[in-house]
């Protein structure tokens, strides 16, 4: 930033706290981008979007919630019914929730596809996934403060996943529960971490932004920037890209906000939360159906669980379950390392990408199982689609990625972009 | 200070020993101090005075005819409480240890046959089996089927098929009389 061309107000802060030259070099004229970056990298700034509006939203609606099990439901229909555009604020948050990991999903994804977790990005990429677990506390926790009957059996069942852990399970959950079911000490303590967890999240997107600007993006053809002609200013090219991502982005939001609120939503939680009758299906919110398929396809004659307990030996089926969904995700931060290709894009590693539709897929047909019954067919096709999730991650992975030979690469991103426009 | 012996200028004084112990001890004493300190910011979140003093319930059973079963509060969890029949004794005690994952014989579930006691609530993730009313569906085993994940229990309430790791857990509980229970 040229400081003799600054107003002389500007000048004066910025001698005192750097603050302009500061947001120049990370989000402006001096932020170099690789220019060939697609649509696809403007899910990390829709993102960013859509934290700012839970976190309004969210202080708007905790102005007007009771976090007691006696009044808490009602607190949530006065929203709904009396308070001032308060339907619209609960919809907001609700639908945001939704939005938050579609967009997500297809941040990572893309980061999947494009190997955006590989060398020099391995920290970036460790911090969104420990992003993506605050995302899904919090998701769980503000799920619950609802206190229907999909967020007390919902509280009920995920809590009770920690009594899984031998010897401290037990005494582990009643500590969670502050009591010996789910009951106002659990409701008053999740609606404060609630409230605590998306700073938590703030902090770790300093984090990842920090990491990020360290190398830069990564981009469609994976090649390290090479020179000036690779890259674009950020301001004013990619700030007008994601303001226009941003526009079609909230036209999708909105559009559920006003037409179809509780699409996502399950109906039974417009019941009251009653401690004495289960639901007879209980079904967790749409963004954590994959792991609750993997958690249910642990029964005692699935033979990954078999092989792993050593027949039954080293722990039982509900432990197998619980560790399987936590390792679901926690696989995913030695990725770096398990995949071991010199070369980041999948454009240049044909088998590779053919493996990531499939696991793609593979993820779909895992939340289309948590979300039915289990029973009949639903049973072996998500135990071979757990199998295959694992299968994936930690056997074609390491295997393709070292035995694949990748398709020549371009010589420079803007050789590639000028290849392209041809 | 004059008596305190003083190294001459420029000599090396042998003390890491000793300035090794004051690091470690200075760091133990500091570590176990954090830890004592984080305690009860950790033990409020366990169950308060005043949730540990709702702990007992008293069952009149006298209402209950054979065949029926009812469920009771206690501690906000469900307790089962069923009027066995005859044959519900009899299939119930007939069962060979071998056939069960979680081995118990009825009569250690029991204090008086015909009185079932049991918490309602499936070890797997802690929902409530269906089977206390008429038409609900009992399972496999003709007693209580969670339809959360799919266990099935016998008239026992002893795990005999699903995920669940074991049987429905027996309260302590005491007979006051002859129709009377008092749970917990």
């Amino acid at each position: 930033m040229d400081t003799n061309k600054m107003h002389p107000i500007i000048k004066w802060v910025e001698y005192r706290l750097p603050i302009f030259s500061f947001i120049d070099h990370s989000l402006g004229s001096q932020y170099p981008t690789p220019k060939n970056l697609n649509y696809w990298w403007n899910f990390g700034s829709l993102l960013g979007l859509v934290l700012v509006i839970m976190i309004i939203s969210g202080i708007t609606l905790s102005m007007h919630y009771t976090a007691h099990v006696d009044l808490a439901f009602n607190s949530v229909e006065r929203i709904m019914r009396d308070v001032n555009y308060g339907w619209l604020i609960r919809y907001i948050h609700m639908n945001g929730a939704s939005m938050f990991f579609i967009a997500v999903y297809v941040h990572i994804f893309r980061g999947l596809y494009f190997g955006s977790f590989k060398a020099p990005r391995e920290i970036l990429w460790m911090i969104g996934i420990f992003i993506l677990l605050a995302m899904m506390a919090s998701a769980f926790m503000g799920y619950v403060l609802v206190w229907g009957q999909m967020s007390f059996w919902g509280a009920t069942v995920i809590t009770n996943l920690f009594s899984a852990i031998p010897l401290f399970g037990d005494s582990i959950v009643t500590l969670l529960w502050g009591g010996f079911s789910v009951d106002n000490p659990t409701l008053n303590r999740f609606f404060s971490l609630h409230y605590l967890f998306p700073f938590v999240i703030v902090g770790l997107v300093v984090l990842h932004i920090w990491a990020l600007h360290v190398h830069g993006s990564n981009n469609p053809t994976g090649i390290d920037v090479k020179s000036d002609q690779d890259t674009a200013s950020f301001h004013p090219y990619f700030t007008t890209k994601d303001l226009f991502g941003m526009g079609l982005f909230m036209t999708f939001f909105m559009f559920f906000v006003f037409y179809a609120p509780n699409f996502f939503g399950e109906p039974d939680n417009y019941i009251p939360a009653d401690a004495m009758v289960t639901p007879p299906h209980i079904v967790p919110e749409w963004y954590f159906l994959p792991y609750y398929a993997i958690l249910r396809a642990f029964t005692g004659d699935f033979l990954v669980y078999q092989v792993i307990s050593l027949g039954g030996f080293l722990m039982d089926a509900k432990l197998a379950g619980v560790l399987a969904m936590f390792a679901s995700i926690l696989l995913l931060l030695f990725l770096p390392w398990l995949d071991g290709s010199k070369v980041r894009s999948c454009r240049f590693r044909p088998i590779m990408a053919m493996a990531f539709w499939v696991f793609f897929l593979d993820c779909l047909v895992l939340g289309y199982i948590g979300g039915k019954p289990a029973d009949g067919i639903f049973i072996p096709i998500g135990q071979f689609a757990t199998f295959y999730y694992f299968a994936h991650l930690l056997l074609i992975v390491p295997l393709v990625s070292r035995l694949e030979r990748p398709k020549s690469l371009p010589e420079s991103i803007n050789a590639s972009v000028l290849k392209a426009a041809e | 200070m004059s008596d305190t012996a003083t190294p001459e200028q420029g000599a090396q004084v042998d003390d890491k020993s000793k300035r090794d112990f004051l690091f470690v001890s200075t760091a133990a004493v500091g570590t176990v101090g954090t830890a004592m300190a984080a305690w009860p910011f950790i033990d409020q979140m366990n169950p308060a005075a005043d949730t540990l003093a709702l702990s007992t319930t008293e069952v009149d059973l006298g209402p209950i005819e054979v065949g029926q079963s009812i469920t009771v509060v206690w501690r906000g969890k469900p307790v089962f409480i069923r009027h066995r029949t005859a044959t519900e004794i009899k299939d119930a005690a007939s069962v060979k240890n071998a056939d069960l994952i979680d081995p118990q014989s009825d009569s250690d579930r029991v204090q008086k046959p015909e009185w079932l006691v049991m918490v309602g609530i499936c070890t797997h993730l802690g929902c409530i089996p269906a089977g206390q009313k008429a038409g609900e569906k009992k399972g496999d085993f003709g007693g209580w089927f969670c339809p959360c994940h799919g266990s099935h229990y016998d008239v026992s309430g002893r795990i005999r098929k699903g995920p669940a790791p074991r049987n429905l857990s027996i309260p302590s509980y005491s007979f006051l009389d002859d129709t009377k229970v008092k749970i917990g």
